[in-house]
């Protein structure tokens, strides 16, 4: 028996008190709550999570931040077990997408990724044409309508705000993109498998600063329905897209916050020190 | 000046003779290759000179040498290029397939890469002697006398002899295993030479392991692959020893299903499933066999067949070549 998480989102619409915060008008079903328990990772012998519980709302941006090395990356990667590609990790503790462990045995991993959907640093186009790589995605999910595709693809290049600059040349190479029209293809290409959430490991750190606004732009959009959770090394990014920010130091999960009141008024002063670049 | 100023300064001179020198060295040594390969080719086509015709490509062997023709040869070259693509691809492949992507790296994959790559080098007479128990006997299983199993298909009928004897399929399966070494280490460096961002970025979006290697892998690894199988199988049909084992036949008045050309294939198809078990020659065993005879004209018929040999090579290679570049322009990482 493996999850269906379909069926598990209906579940979810059905009992609105469940739902975080009371927002009225609970009007999109998508948009999964993720939870971590005591998670603990280690690569081999290495140990590079300590601990750590998170709860990332829906609908909302929540950024990480932290100085290299500290984990941010590897825990936004056990979130749609992008970790079970490399050999020798384990974990401990508990990831949850809407209340089921995603590492439970019945949890069909391609099932997961479908729902979870993941953006790189760099941006991996495949070497196909506009149009094949965002139907990429649902092509493989079984979708074979071609008419159907052309929606998807439509649909997912203009919540990307892509659709303009591409819809003329859908069936050139992705290639020929500049770096920012790339890294927008990568994003609609993630929400063409109609995720719940949208994990981006730093989307803007290999752009140019007009590129990076609109990325930015983009977010924003987005966060009204999907559940965000990106990783940035810029603060004054994490401060102006997102919500709630994680600090994490060394594998741990220093404080969590409002992002205003983070970058106000930290608790813990090893947050107080990174933000005003004590160190980092 | 300083003492290490006039030091450099004296030395600079020296420093730079000894860096053309160097390069000079490196020159010479490539334009005496070069050279070496040049005077070679001339002499063959010096002896060939005058016996390489139409009426060359299309006689069979002959006991006078000015009807000697290679067309038994050709045919039987060619048989053997379709066969062994056709057996090694799909097995050369797949082991590289496995091996990059589907084997966990413990002792064991390792143990199996060192041992390719030894393989890769073992002599190809080894490979003779081992077609001609495997392949040619079958080990003795079904006795000396082959018995036929007729295999009916929609227009005619496979008549597979058992054992295989001395066949194309024989010395197909046997040169395959010659090259298969080289063709799996091929594909796996076009294989590792996928960015793993690909791999991760569909995976990323839902993909199966299957469905990663089918969409994305593989496509962008066959330019590499098919060039590495091209050239393998361009050294395949220079072998001679392995044939010789087999024991392809040296004065051969027939081709392998009495196709002796295109339009034989048209006219006579049921030739093309006789074929592979037919009894044949092939390019480098009519040299061999030309080469040795006592009339010293055949040394004139041998260098006209060198350079059909080397003509098919070339092409291959070219075929290689024109591969590379064609997809190199497409795919840019």
């Amino acid at each position: 028996m493996t999850i269906n998480f379909e069926a598990l989102s209906e579940v979810a619409q059905a009992r609105p008190s469940c739902r975080a915060e009371g927002r009225a008008g609970n009007t999109n079903p998508k948009a999964a709550k993720i939870e971590t328990r005591n998670l603990s990772f280690y690569y081999g012998s290495n140990q590079v999570l300590f601990d750590v519980s998170i709860t990332i709302r829906e609908r909302s941006v929540t950024a990480l931040i932290g100085p290299s090395g500290c984990g941010k990356s590897t825990f936004l990667r056990t979130i749609n077990r992008m970790n079970d590609i490399i050999e020798g990790t384990r974990h401990t503790g508990q990831v949850s997408l809407e209340g089921i462990d995603v590492y439970a045995p019945q949890v069909d991993v391609v099932a997961l990724r479908k729902r979870v959907g993941m953006v790189f640093q760099k941006s991996n186009p495949f070497p196909k044409s506009n149009f094949e790589n965002v139907a990429y995605g649902p092509r493989i999910a079984g979708t074979r309508n071609k008419r159907e595709l052309a929606r998807i693809v439509e649909r997912s290049l203009k919540r990307a705000a892509l659709w303009d600059e591409v819809k003329d040349r859908l069936h050139d190479s992705a290639l020929a993109l500049s770096g920012g029209q790339q890294q927008r293809l990568c994003i609609a290409r993630a929400l063409a498998t109609d995720p719940d959430v949208l994990l981006m490991d730093e989307p803007a750190s290999a752009l140019d600063p007009a590129s990076t606004a609109q990325i930015e732009d983009l977010i924003f959009e987005l966060k009204k329905n999907y559940t965000i959770v990106i990783v940035t090394h810029n603060m004054q990014q994490a401060a102006r897209i997102s919500d709630r920010t994680a600090f994490f130091y060394d594998g741990r999960l220093v404080e969590m916050e409002k992002t205003t009141q983070l970058f106000t008024k930290p608790s813990e002063k090893q947050t107080e020190d990174y933000i005003t670049g004590r160190f980092g | 000046m300083s003492n290490s100023d006039q030091t450099f300064d004296s030395r600079l001179a020296a420093r730079h003779r000894l860096g053309r020198l160097f390069g000079l060295v490196c020159m010479a040594s490539t334009w005496f290759v070069i050279g070496l390969l040049v005077v070679l080719l001339m002499s063959i086509a010096w002896q060939a000179a005058g016996w390489l015709d139409w009426g060359f490509l299309t006689h069979f062997d002959s006991r006078h040498p000015e009807e000697a023709g290679i067309l038994a040869g050709l045919w039987g070259s060619l048989w053997l290029i379709l066969f062994t693509t056709l057996f090694s691809v799909p097995t050369g492949v797949g082991a590289a397939l496995y091996l990059e992507e589907y084997a966990v790296n413990s002792w064991l994959r390792r143990l199996i890469q060192v041992n390719l790559s030894n393989l890769a080098g073992v002599p190809s007479i080894v490979f003779g002697i081992l077609g001609l128990t495997v392949f040619v006997r079958m080990f003795g299983l079904f006795g000396s006398q082959p018995k036929v199993v007729a295999v009916p298909l929609v227009f005619t009928t496979l008549e597979i002899p058992l054992p295989l004897g001395r066949t194309v399929i024989a010395a197909a399966l046997t040169l395959s295993l010659l090259i298969l070494p080289v063709v799996i280490v091929a594909a796996q460096e076009a294989l590792r030479a996928v960015p793993s961002s690909l791999r991760k970025a569909s995976y990323a979006l839902g993909a199966t392991q299957w469905q990663t290697i089918r969409h994305q892998v593989l496509p962008a690894a066959t330019p590499g692959i098919l060039t590495g199988v091209i050239l393998a199988v361009s050294r395949a049909i220079g072998e001679t020893a392995p044939l010789v084992m087999i024991g392809a036949l040296t004065y051969v008045a027939f081709t392998p299903g009495d196709i002796a050309s295109p339009v034989d294939i048209i006219s006579h198809p049921n030739g093309v499933v006789e074929a592979p078990f037919d009894m044949f020659t092939a390019l480098p065993i009519q040299i061999f066999n030309w080469v040795s005879r006592p009339k010293a004209e055949y040394q004139h018929v041998a260098a006209a067949a060198i350079l059909v040999l080397l003509v098919v090579l070339l092409v291959m290679n070219g075929a290689a070549i024109f591969i590379r570049h064609r997809f190199q322009r497409r795919i840019r990482w």
